[in-house]
Order: C-alpha cells, then sequence, then structure tokens
C-alpha cells in the first residue's frame, strides 16, 4: 500500500513525540485504542489558562495512526482548549490523504485530543470543588 | 565509512521466499528452448515436435517422481498448488463421498484447504478442524482421535507457510493408513526445502508449486498414489482427458520442465540449501536478540522450515515496522493492510494473542540470501523496533512496570 508523502513524513520525523508529568494539574492525558486492534494511542497536552501550550503523544500502531497522532499534537499546540476539542478526524483524513481502511486512525487522534481534554478538565473540576 | 560505504547488494533485498522464490538460472536454461523451438504440444502424437515436448513432460515426470520418492505414474501436473488443492480433496470428497462424508484438517492451513473444505460443508460433508498447539502443530493422537467410521480424508499441511512449523507427517500418515483413511498433504512449503517420502512418510496424496522451489509460478504437481492403495479421483475440469482423466487441458510444457529442473536441482543440493537457510537464519536471529529484549519465536524453534523465521516485537506494530524497514521485503502476520483488520488466522489459531499477532513478521531465507544482507537487514529491523519502541505508548508502560492486561482498553 502506497503512504502519502505526508504520511512518511510523520512516520519518519514525528512530531512532540514523549510524555509530560501526566501527575500534574496542568497536564490532561488520553489513551484510546486497544493492543489486540492494533492501535493504542496516548496524547497529552498541558495547559495554561485556557491554552494548550504543549502537547505529546506515543503511538503503538500503523503509520497512518502515527502520523495521524502526530498530526493531531501539532495542531492542537497553541490553540484554545476548545478550539482542540473542534478539531474532526475528516480534516485529519484529508490533511494526511488517508485511504478509507485507515479513516478508523483518524478517529483515534480525535479521540485522543478529546479524551485528553476530558482528563484535564476532570483534574480543574476537581481541584475547584476541593 | 557510514553513508559512503560501498554497498555490495541490490536493496530491496528479497526476504519473503515462502511467498514465492526466483527462478534458478540452472531452471530457467533448461526451459527456454521450449518456448521458441521445441514448443509442441504433448499430445501430439503424430509428429516431432509432439514427440519432443511428452519426452520433455515424461523427464520431468521423473524428476518429480525422484524426489518425492514416487512412480512418474503418480504424478499429475497442475496449475500449481491450489488447484491441486481443490482437485485432492474434491476429487476425494466425490469419489469416495457414499463411503463416508467426514474430512479432516487444522485451523492453521493455507485458505486454499479451509475454503476448500468450507466449499465441501456447503456440499454436505462434514469437516473436523483440529486445533494446532502454540507452536502451530498437530500431533498424530489428535488425528487419530478425530477419525470416524465416515472418515473419508485427512488433510495436514506438511510445513506452515506462515511460522514455518513442520507437522509430524510420517506418524499422521501411519494413523491414517492404520484406519484405512486417505492421507493428503500440502507439501508446498515443504518440498525442495526439507527430505520428503511418500513410501516412508506413508503419504496418499501431496501437492506442490513450482515457484516455491526456483521454479516457474503457474505450474504445480499432484502426487496420487497408484498402489496399497490405489486413490481415485473424479477429475474437476472436463476437457481432453489428458494427466490419465484426473486434469484435462494442454500441458504447459516449459513449466512442467522448469518444474522438473526445479525438482532435480532441489534434490541434488538438497543439503547444501538446508544448511545455508539454517545458518542464514540463525545468524538473523542471533543478532535480533542480542540487541532486543521482548522478541518471541512464533512457530516451533526446533521443528521449522529451515528458511523461515517469524518473530513477534512486542509494543511495536507489524505494519509500521515494515514502513521502518523499507529496504527489506518482508511478509506482515498483521492484515491490517487489508480491509479486514484480522490479524492471521495462522497465530490465532497458535492462540498468539491479537497484541503480538499484529507484532509479528515473517522473514524468509533463501538460495540466494548472503549473510552481508543478513547483517544489513537485522541492522534495520534493529533500528526500526527501537524507533518505534520510543514512540510506543506500551514499551513506556511496560517499562514503568505496568501490567498491560490489568488495564481497561478502549477497544473500537
Amino acid at each position: 500500500m502506497a503512504y502519502s508523502d505526508k504520511v512518511l513524513d510523520h512516520y519518519d520525523n514525528p512530531r512532540n513525540v514523549g510524555s509530560l508529568d501526566k501527575n500534574s494539574s496542568e497536564v490532561g492525558t488520553g489513551i484510546v485504542g486497544a493492543p489486540e486492534c492494533g492501535d493504542v494511542m496516548k496524547l497529552q497536552i498541558q495547559v495554561e489558562g485556557d491554552t494548550i501550550v504543549d502537547a505529546k503523544f506515543k503511538t503503538f500502531g500503523c503509520g497512518s495512526a502515527i502520523a495521524s497522532s502526530s498530526l493531531a499534537t501539532e495542531w492542537i499546540k497553541g490553540k484554545k482548549v476548545d478550539e482542540a476539542m473542534a478539531i474532526s478526524n475528516t480534516e485529519i483524513v484529508e490533511e494526511l490523504s488517508l485511504p478509507p481502511v485507515k479513516i478508523h486512525c483518524s478517529v483515534l487522534a480525535e479521540d485522543a485530543i478529546k479524551a485528553a481534554v476530558a482528563d484535564f478538565k476532570q483534574k480543574q473540576g476537581g481541584e475547584e470543588s476541593a | 565509512m557510514g553513508g559512503d560505504e560501498q554497498r555490495t547488494m541490490n536493496l530491496p533485498i528479497y526476504f519473503d521466499y515462502q511467498a514465492t522464490t526466483p527462478v534458478d538460472q540452472r531452471v530457467l536454461d533448461v526451459m527456454l528452448p521450449y518456448f521458441t523451438s521445441a514448443y509442441g504440444n504433448a499430445a501430439s502424437r503424430s509428429h516431432a515436435f509432439g514427440w519432443k515436448a511428452e519426452e520433455a513432460v515424461d523427464t520431468s515426470r521423473e524428476q518429480i517422481a525422484s524426489i518425492l520418492n514416487a512412480s512418474s505414474k503418480e504424478v499429475v501436473f497442475t496449475s500449481g498448488s491450489t488447484e491441486a488443492i481443490n482437485l485432492a480433496m474434491k476429487g476425494v470428497g466425490e469419489m469416495y463421498g457414499s463411503k463416508g462424508k467426514h474430512i479432516i484438517t487444522c485451523l492453521a492451513e493455507h485458505k486454499a484447504v479451509l475454503d476448500t473444505a468450507k466449499h465441501m460443508e456447503k456440499q454436505g460433508f462434514e469437516v473436523t478442524y483440529l486445533e494446532p498447539d502454540a507452536n502451530g502443530a498437530v500431533t498424530a493422537q489428535q488425528v487419530a482421535g478425530a477419525i470416524r467410521e465416515d472418515t473419508i480424508l485427512v488433510t495436514i499441511m506438511w510445513a506452515n507457510n506462515e511460522v514455518g512449523t513442520i507437522n509430524p507427517i510420517r506418524e499422521i500418515g501411519a494413523v491414517c493408513r492404520e484406519h484405512g483413511v486417505l492421507f493428503f498433504t500440502d507439501g508446498t512449503q515443504a518440498v525442495g526445502k526439507i527430505p520428503v517420502d511418500v513410501e516412508a512418510d506413508n503419504i496418499d496424496l501431496l501437492c506442490f508449486s513450482g515457484h516455491k522451489v526456483y521454479g516457474p509460478k503457474g505450474v504445480g504437481a499432484l502426487y496420487v498414489r497408484r498402489r496399497k492403495p490405489r486413490v481415485r479421483l473424479v477429475a474437476q475440469m472436463d476437457g481432453g482427458g489428458h494427466e490419465r482423466g484426473m486434469r484435462s487441458g494442454t500441458l504447459n510444457v516449459p513449466g512442467i520442465v522448469g518444474l522438473g529442473a526445479a525438482c532435480a536441482v532441489a534434490q541434488q543440493d538438497l543439503e547444501k540449501d538446508m544448511a545455508h537457510s539454517i545458518a542464514m537464519r540463525e545468524r538473523f536471529e542471533k543478532r535480533i536478540f542480542e540487541a532486543l529484549d521482548h522478541v518471541a519465536i512464533n512457530g516451533d524453534e526446533h521443528s521449522r522450515l529451515p528458511g523461515c523465521s517469524n518473530l513477534s516485537f512486542a509494543y511495536v506494530e507489524g505494519e509500521s515496522l515494515i514502513m521502518g524497514f523499507k529496504d527489506l521485503a518482508v511478509s506482515s502476520g498483521s492484515a491490517c493492510t487489508s480491509a479486514s483488520l484480522e490479524p492471521s488466522h495462522v497465530l490465532q489459531s497458535m492462540g498468539v494473542g491479537d497484541e503480538l499477532a499484529h507484532s509479528s513478521i515473517r522473514f524468509g531465507f533463501g538460495r540466494l540470501t548472503t549473510p552481508e544482507e543478513i547483517d544489513f537487514a537485522a541492522d534495520q529491523v534493529i533500528t526500526a523496533v527501537k524507533k518505534l519502541r520510543e514512540l510506543s505508548p506500551l514499551y513506556e508502560m511496560v517499562q514503568e512496570g505496568i501490567d498491560l492486561s490489568t488495564i481497561a482498553w478502549t477497544g473500537h
């Protein structure tokens, strides 16, 4: 199967690989997927005020899954949390020219962003009520 | 050094010898005249062109009989193993169906066998699918335990195409003989790679393909035992009654010549080829295991095809790995490239977890593989696995001491 140049570029030079301190109150962590399905994404955001100042990812999965999560971190960095929530998988599909069998990779990346934001919001909510 | 290093090898490097093999130059040389000058129809009895073609076919039949320890009259030419499998299974089913409608096979068989069995189920046959052990092998005891009064055929592959595990064919054959049940083995990965002897190994039917033994594609053979017992088949194609009525159609003379020549070369070089493939595999696995942890061999480490190394690299996904070694032609146990997203049915039947099945790669070595290629490949594999493990959330968790089986994953 032929990969698009953009997928290959993200695979060869993945952006924002790594981990943030998952115990920090400023960090939201999203882990989606399952090993037996062949892909797991971990996406983390660091938020100051309502702005995502840093994002990191690690992905177990095919090249398209790696590229989708790499692209997602690139896009959300510097965005407001609500703007990040508005990113949809179809934008990822378009940007990376993913074929139909790889659309689930983009869905997973969208889910990972949402899961990270939800984790962050839960932490904030927890602190406010404390 | 490094980038300036002179590479004597051609890239990409072929490591997929279980999928197909190049035609050996010695084989091609014998075939070529049969395309352009000795192009007669082997069924033409009235002129020298036909006689010459028939003579060439007879020579090939002898060469094939020799590598199988069979008689040349027991060799039926086909277009390859898939056709031979269909002919053997359906042909036996139709011929002996009035005696019984039960067939035994194994879940780790090639799709050509499994799909033929499924087809026969629709025709009223009942099929028992034996579960292989964790190495992918079935035992003679399992076969014996599944044989019933109405069993007419046992179909067990000689060696598995994905993991290379070699089944105890001689013992399975003995059980079948004892119970008076016909035994058909798919020898596609075995003939020309390991010793095969239809007499000593108690085989009634056996198929193989030219292109797996350094011969041409589009030609194969079915061995059909003629005595003790005499096996009869119902032909699956109607036509001119070639191949003693078992397989009609004008013989593919150049292909058949190539198949015979490939068998002659393989028989002559068997020990040398085996020793070479084993040496290449050992060199490869040694380098991999020295450099990487969490790598598992799929298949029976000690009873494996010489040129087959199916490895699971835990915590990295197979398709992304293959992207990482761009210069290596290998095959993945993960079928992620297909729409199904299902991992290999062979690994599943062996009880390999889906997450490890997604991480498995088959490396196939053969006659043309060189130590330099092995070293180059091992280095590329090690680099790619290390890179992807840096990227892998699973590897990170395992390093942190988290047991992955305790995590509630969100499957999709």
